[in-house]
């Protein structure tokens, strides 16, 4: 079993969660592997990957809120980076909860530890209901399909699911935009193995130059945008929401757009 | 209030009469258990429901309400008994409750309805769809009655129905699906799940069926008390000792060595949650839980202690 860090474990108790007198939430989020799971993620966040974020400020401290991403890398590695970045960078820590892929709660340990550190299989009801506890939702409209791009495509953005709007509108919460840079270099896939994923009950595995999907020590950028804020019921026409929907991918192009330039700059 | 219970001889059925009686109902019970020790105040009739003999005390008290606790929630009886029982007794409430002018049914009914599985979400609300009829078909009896006291809200407008959805039940009674499932000093789990349980004390629910009897509810509402809590901290907290197994060993150990006797479908409820929002439950009725989940659990420590070896 992997070591609690102290510090981790104290940090994990300022967030504001109603905690029962067995260290659980009433979604079965636990304390301590929440805090098991910071212990490794802040390694990787600091030593590994050395993350950088930007505008986390405009991350609210408390209060229903979704930050929109865009995914690469084969593996979620950028997700895992945003929810540290929202529990490390923050004056008080918040916990960002992730909608998992439904096989993941089919696998055994998988399902037990994403259940226990409050990411939750990606179903509606969960995304709703969280919100409306006024929790933080972390969502990656690309969804596999952003995932499983390959390292030359890291950069770019495929089509967004318009759910998210549609929930946003419907709850009345703030959409942060999130632009993440360097989850392709991370792991850098050159091919999807679908066939190998449909064995293993995943939507595919990724191939890298050097076959096994192990992350590289790359660097990784987080720059957050301002909150976009809808108004409406969720109930609109496909066309308005699909306005929506490419307000908040320019949103995220754009930061990601900003950030290449700036490591451009520092690289020239 | 003029009060028939139905399956009066059960323990939780036996705290409802009690708390019934205290907020000034006369309570008659018809159970075809015998109820030893059975209070002044309460008129007991051993019958069986779906006899004649039970029309006969509708006939001769004339109930204003019914609490309808006669269904078997066991796996032992046969799925014929077990049909009878919960489907046929369901419907001869209702049809006595209308020949005889009964003004409101209480069914009590359980969570487990929603059933358990990988894709379904946590907090099931009313009017989510009872999948434990694909997820554990040994509950379908249990579901069909369900279903059948819930089409009374249509099919008998005039009649205030409340068809109830409580959660597992655990108290000094050790009776109910969960009490069975703790019993001995060996749980066992599936290796790389820990599924959330939800369940509240005995009193608790026994209080919650009398208040929606006093607020003469009319709809369908899930019934809960704390939140639920994580199956190996049930069994740490009430002195057993957890024993995950690969989920083919724990098909093959069911009921041997100790552990206990589960059907196949119970497979799921073993891996994955069964939990319920019972907000509007506690909106229409105010009610609230008093015993918390680590009170409950102690107190079943307590009353059943075991050695473990």
């Amino acid at each position: 079993m992997l070591f609690i860090d102290p510090a981790m474990l104290a940090r994990v108790e300022e967030i504001e969660l109603p905690w029962s007198v067995h260290g659980y939430d009433p979604y079965g989020i636990s304390k301590r592997e929440t805090a098991r799971m910071f212990t490794l993620f802040s390694l990787l966040y600091r030593r590994y990957f050395r993350v950088r974020a930007t505008g986390v400020e405009n991350i609210p401290l408390r209060g229903r809120a979704m930050l929109v991403g865009n995914h690469s890398g084969g593996v979620a590695i950028d997700g895992a980076m945003v929810i540290t970045s929202a529990f490390l960078e923050l004056a008080r820590p918040r916990l960002a909860q992730g909608m998992a892929e439904k096989f993941i709660n089919r696998v055994p340990f998988a399902s037990l530890y994403s259940s226990r550190t409050g990411q939750f299989t990606g179903l509606p009801e969960h995304a709703e209901r969280l919100l409306e506890d006024e929790r933080l939702l972390m969502v990656f409209p690309e969804g596999a399909r952003g995932t499983a791009k390959l390292y030359w495509e890291r950069h770019s953005l495929v089509e967004f699911g318009s759910g998210f709007v549609r929930l946003a509108l419907k709850t009345r919460t703030p959409i942060i935009p999130v632009g993440i840079l360097g989850g392709g270099d991370v792991m850098p896939t050159v091919l999807n193995s679908y066939a190998l994923g449909r064995a293993l009950g995943a939507p595919y595995v990724p191939v890298t130059p050097y076959l096994l999907p192990i992350p590289l020590p790359a660097k990784m950028e987080l720059h957050y945008g301002e909150p976009i804020v809808f108004e409406g019921t969720g109930a609109e026409d496909d066309d308005v929401i699909g306005g929506y929907v490419e307000r908040v991918k320019r949103a995220v192009a754009g930061l990601m757009a900003e950030g290449l330039k700036a490591r451009e700059g520092t690289h020239s | 209030m003029r009060v028939l219970i139905t399956g009066i001889a059960s323990p939780v059925a036996r705290r409802v009469a009690g708390h019934a009686v205290a907020a000034g109902h006369e309570v008659i019970g018809i159970d075809r258990r015998l109820w030893e020790g059975c209070p002044g105040e309460v008129t007991m009739y051993a019958v069986d429901l779906r006899k004649r003999a039970a029309e006969e005390v509708f006939r001769k008290h004339r109930p204003e309400a019914v609490i309808h606790m006669a269904t078997v929630t066991h796996l032992k009886a046969s799925t014929e008994e077990r049909y009878r029982i919960n489907l046929g007794g369901t419907r001869a409430v209702f049809d006595h409750a209308r020949a005889y002018g009964v003004g409101q049914v209480v069914f009590v009914g359980r969570h487990t309805y929603y059933g358990a599985g990988a894709d379904h979400a946590l907090y099931h609300r009313e009017d989510d769809p009872p999948m434990a009829v694909s997820t554990f078909p040994e509950l379908a009896d249990l579901v069909a009655a369900d279903l059948y006291a819930t089409t009374a809200l249509w099919r008998h407008p005039e009649l205030k129905t409340a068809v109830l959805r409580m959660v597992y039940v655990l108290g000094p009674s050790g009776t109910g699906t969960l009490a069975s499932f703790l019993r001995g000093p060996k749980v066992p789990a599936i290796l790389g799940f820990d599924p959330l349980f939800h369940f509240m004390h005995e009193d608790d629910t026994a209080r919650a069926v009398v208040e929606a009897l006093g607020a003469r509810l009319h709809g369908v509402f899930n019934v809960a008390g704390p939140p639920p809590l994580p199956l190996s901290v049930i069994v740490r907290e009430s002195g057993r000792k957890l024993v995950p197994l690969p989920e083919f060993v724990f098909h093959v150990m069911r009921g041997r060595l100790g552990f206990p006797q589960l059907p196949p479908g119970a497979m799921t409820h073993v891996k994955y949650p069964v939990v319920v929002d019972g907000d509007a439950f506690r909106q229409a009725t105010g009610w609230r839980h008093r015993i918390e989940d680590d009170a409950c659990l102690r107190e079943f420590r307590r009353t059943f202690p075991v050695r473990l070896g």
